[in-house]
């Protein structure tokens, strides 16, 4: 069986001003999203104070939030949270109360709107702790980009095709970070973990469109670089879409049966297949050829031997 | 023609092998299970073992199975209500309490013959067994300025005896510095050779400053790293001893970073007493005792003579009167442990230099007196007032030991005349009193149990359900290649299962998002390779040799992707911590075992498929 004629003959190199622009405009959106509305940020990096608590009747969202108020917690972020009957909530970082204090007042407030309630799961993360997560998260990413990009060089002799998986790169978590600043969904470690998953596995195709460019430049010399683009990357279409497409189902599985703690993971992941998908065919190589990429580039021709070795 | 090196697939075959029985012990599930330990931490004998059980049975309540493992007795029931109800009956008998400390855990259903072989499954994390996590950070500084305090008091003595006037010695905690102000017109050069034995090792610099001369002595930054290491490593003894008291079954406690701590309490539900627990600072102090004061009078008066301090909180039942002179403290201590000596159990106490020459000044004056050593803890207390929770700091000073001076010693001496429990229980306290720095939580989560089942349901399921979808879709795209896919998909499973229990990495739900996503991604090699061959064979190459090329011309390909993701999954294992770590390395070893299988293992099946046959003409793919 087989989704795809074996010709097909896109023409992805002289469409490419459209998928620049069209990349251009998703990444200003996501980018303007960020910078305004920002990122819901979980308290992996806020610190703060978050519990879950699964009560024995359907919860009353707004009742809960009132009484933790009238109890003197500040600002309490109270939600649903999977079923009817667990809701989590959220508070800032107080630095003058302990742990063990926060989850006793915590208790008793919850227990006299519900004298069954149980408090599932309580975490508590210093502000500190937080902030260094932050860092640690930029560092990761940082090294990540670093490090593909001097292997990318080496493997492909350019940095050409370097700067061009750099781009499609960098496009995807930026996407993924506009996905989750215009859902406002919750932006946690996991979360950072899935970015950097994505990226290094939408690096995959672009590699492997990389390495039909370098075997179709080994062999044919003369076309010119656009033509070859095109081919290789019409040719390795089919595998592209299909490893995407059984990627796409396990994290589908994932995303509606992982349970809520996996919710933003998965969904970030989806997300980054799609860009990554997407920014391997169209944008990678088209970078490439703007850079002036040549076969030259990939497979310097030997140079002539001096005839003989006198000056 | 298709071939395959023989010693290839005798490789592929026992790496196949040895990973299906790593990868077994992870099938049975486990049952809930309680672990009784001794409080005085010897073997646990048979007897004991029968003793327990016939107690759980007189008590009528229900459990499977008990056997003996490592010393501890573990017994097994059928579900979770009947595994609290035998906590809360040994718990809540006065003889049992006494002699023994109960955990509840999760028992593994493996079969003898693997457990004979040393085989485990994979351990399960907090978020899947429920429990308590908790980060502490240690204060590193004021481990630095205490080393200082210590150089202090000593420049203090050195300067007097000497007879050269000083007017202050600062400590400057930040700086790692000691401001040593002498008074005007003293001589600074006579101060520098009198300081040079107390102040050795740190760089000394002499400046005027307006009140006249002053020298400053500043650690050097290798000095002030040890100084922080070893208080970091004072802590995680400390907190492991007190962890280990608790009776929590396979407990983590160790370094995270340069100057945190993090513990790991699976099954652990009430926060509150274990933390005030952990919490504990306790510092030790040697004594002489006053041999001339009356202890008894001077209790019931409520007085202590002058020069003297009352202590009635003693190990031994009495009340004493210790001089207020400290000989040596908690963190000077630099080992406690049990030994032998010709009277029976000993405990080897070993100080460092300075605290070794005050009690060789100490013990030359005061043979056949007596010393002693206090134990001092202050610890958080929550306790409710008017159904509110109030917390309040209580100090604790206990006399653990007293004991005669029988010989002149500097900083290794032995404190002897102790039964062999009372040895080890000795040398616990002691090194757990010297933990003197602070440690304040930074982090805390806690995870219920139900909630950690839950997950793992969760998990599990996804990981079904995707697989499952995987394995038609490549079996309805790529038929019989796509069924030799599905294989190699099952085996790189069973590999990564191996792999993980082999290294007892922690289980997270991250990790078996990991494990989804290995999934996904090990299809891609095969992908590669069948569509290749599928371009082969549209070039009009004969079916085996398609199969060769495919593979030679993908190799490059997957190897190269692959490498990228791995890079990606490198730096998130070095730089993440927790669920987090676990999932990188999830994602790490996914890689290395998906090009295995796909590139060794896609290509012996499908060599001993089609490798043989002369007449193939088309292949199902």
């Amino acid at each position: 069986m087989e989704f795809f004629s074996h010709q097909t003959n896109f023409q992805f190199m002289a469409t490419r001003k459209v998928w620049y622009t069209l990349s251009a405009v998703l990444m200003i959106v996501s980018l303007g999203s960020f910078f305004t509305r920002g990122l819901n940020l979980a308290i992996d990096f806020t610190g703060g104070v978050s519990a879950e608590v699964s009560f024995t009747n359907a919860a009353n969202v707004d009742a809960v939030r009132a009484k933790l108020t009238a109890d003197g917690f500040r600002e309490p972020q109270v939600q649903n949270f999977g079923s009817s009957r667990d809701i989590s909530i959220r508070l800032p970082p107080d630095a003058k109360q302990s742990a063990t204090e926060v989850r006793a007042r915590l208790e008793t407030a919850m227990k006299s709107i519900d004298p069954g309630a149980q408090v599932a799961q309580l975490d508590v993360v210093g502000p500190q702790v937080g902030n260094e997560l932050k860092v640690s998260a930029m560092w990761a990413l940082f090294f990540t980009l670093l490090l593909i990009f001097l292997y990318i060089a080496f493997r492909f002799h350019t940095w050409r095709l370097s700067l061009g998986a750099i781009f499609a790169v960098l496009h995807d978590p930026i996407l993924v970070v506009g996905f989750f600043s215009i859902t406002q969904m919750s932006f946690d470690l996991a979360s950072v973990a899935a970015i950097l998953a994505v990226i290094g596995y939408s690096l995959n195709d672009t590699v492997v469109v990389f390495d039909r460019i370098r075997e179709r430049f080994e062999t044919n010399r003369r076309s010119p670089a656009s033509v070859v683009l095109d081919q290789s990357i019409n040719q390795t279409l089919s595998r592209t879409i299909m490893t995407k497409v059984v990627t796409s189902i396990v994290v589908v599985a994932l995303l509606f049966l992982g349970g809520a703690v996996l919710k933003g993971f998965s969904a970030a992941l989806l997300i980054g297949i799609i860009a990554g998908t997407y920014s391997s065919i169209y944008i990678s190589a088209a970078i490439a050829l703007d850079c002036g990429l040549t076969a030259e580039h990939v497979f310097p021709t030997v140079k002539k031997e001096a005839l003989d070795h006198m000056p | 023609m298709l071939e395959y090196a023989r010693w290839k697939y005798i490789l592929v075959a026992a790496v196949l092998l040895l990973a299906l029985l790593f990868a077994l012990p992870n099938v049975f599930g486990e049952d809930p299970a309680l672990q009784v330990a001794r409080k005085d931490h010897a073997t646990l004998t048979p007897d004991n073992e029968t003793v327990v059980e016939s107690f759980l049975r007189d008590h009528g309540v229900h459990f499977a199975t008990s056997y003996l493992d490592q010393g501890h007795l573990m017994v097994r029931f059928a579900s979770v209500p009947d595994q609290l109800a035998a906590r809360d009956a040994v718990n809540g008998n006065d003889d049992l309490k006494g002699s023994y400390i109960t955990a509840v855990s999760f028992a593994p259903r493996t079969p003898e013959f693997l457990r004979a072989l040393g085989l485990k499954p994979m351990p399960l994390g907090l978020d899947l067994r429920g429990g308590l996590y908790l980060l502490y950070q240690v204060d590193v500084n004021s481990a630095v300025a205490q080393a200082l305090e210590g150089y202090a008091a000593d420049v203090r003595r050195a300067l007097t005896t000497a007879n050269i006037a000083f007017r202050d010695v600062t400590v400057d905690g930040p700086a790692a510095t000691l401001r040593i102000q002498l008074a005007p017109g003293a001589d600074a050069g006579a101060a520098r050779s009198a300081l040079t034995q107390p102040l050795q090792g740190l760089a000394v610099t002499a400046a005027t400053g307006a009140a006249g001369p002053v020298l400053a002595a500043t650690m050097t930054s290798q000095q002030i790293r040890e100084r922080q290491d070893y208080a970091i490593q004072q802590n995680i003894v400390t907190l492991r001893n007190r962890v280990n008291e608790l009776g929590v079954s396979e407990p983590i406690v160790q370094r995270q970073g340069i100057d945190r701590i993090n513990v790991q309490l699976p099954g652990v539900q009430d926060s509150a007493d274990i933390k005030d627990l952990l919490g504990r600072v306790a510092t030790l102090e040697f004594r002489l005792e006053d041999m001339q004061g009356n202890a008894i009078e001077a209790a019931q008066s409520g007085r202590a003579p002058l020069g003297s301090k009352l202590y009635t909180h003693t190990r031994f039942g009495r009340p004493v009167l210790l001089k207020r002179e400290i000989i040596a403290t908690g963190d000077q201590l630099t080992n406690a442990t049990t030994g032998q000596s010709q009277e029976g159990p000993a405990v080897n106490i070993k100080l460092d230099a300075r605290a070794g020459d005050n009690m060789l000044k100490t013990t030359r004056q005061n043979i056949n007196k007596r010393m002693a050593v206090v134990l001092i803890e202050k610890r958080r207390e929550t306790t409710e007032v008017n159904g509110k929770p109030v917390s309040r700091e209580v100090t604790d000073e206990e006399v653990i030991n007293d004991a005669t001076i029988k010989g002149v010693f500097s900083n290794n001496f032995q404190i002897t005349g102790l039964g062999a429990g009372e040895a080890r229980e000795l040398a616990l306290l002691l090194r757990s009193g010297s933990l003197a720095t602070v440690i304040y939580e930074v982090e805390e989560r806690a995870v219920g149990p139900s909630l950690g089942r839950d997950n793992i349901d969760k998990g599990v399921t996804a990981l079904i359900v995707g697989m499952a979808g995987v394995f038609l879709f490549m079996a309805i795209y790529y038929k019989t290649f796509g069924l030799v896919a599905d294989v190699v998909l099952l085996a790189n499973v069973v590999l990564l299962t191996a792999l993980l229990s082999m290294m007892r990495a922690s289980l997270s739900l991250p990790g078996i998002a990991g494990i989804i996503l290995t999934v996904g991604m090990a299809v891609d090699a095969n992908v590669l390779i069948y569509e290749r061959i599928r371009e082969e064979i549209r070039k009009g190459v004969s079916p085996q040799a398609a199969i060769r090329a495919g593979f030679e011309k993908a190799f490059s390909a997957i190897f190269d992707s692959n490498f990228t993701t791995f890079i990606a999954g490198l730096v998130l294992w070095v730089l993440g911590t927790g669920p987090i770590r676990g999932f990188a390395i999830v994602l790490t070893l996914g890689i290395a075992t998906s090009m295995f299988t796909s590139l060794m293992g896609s290509r012996a099946l499908l060599t001993l498929m089609y490798g043989g046959r002369r007449k193939l003409a088309r292949l199902s793919i």
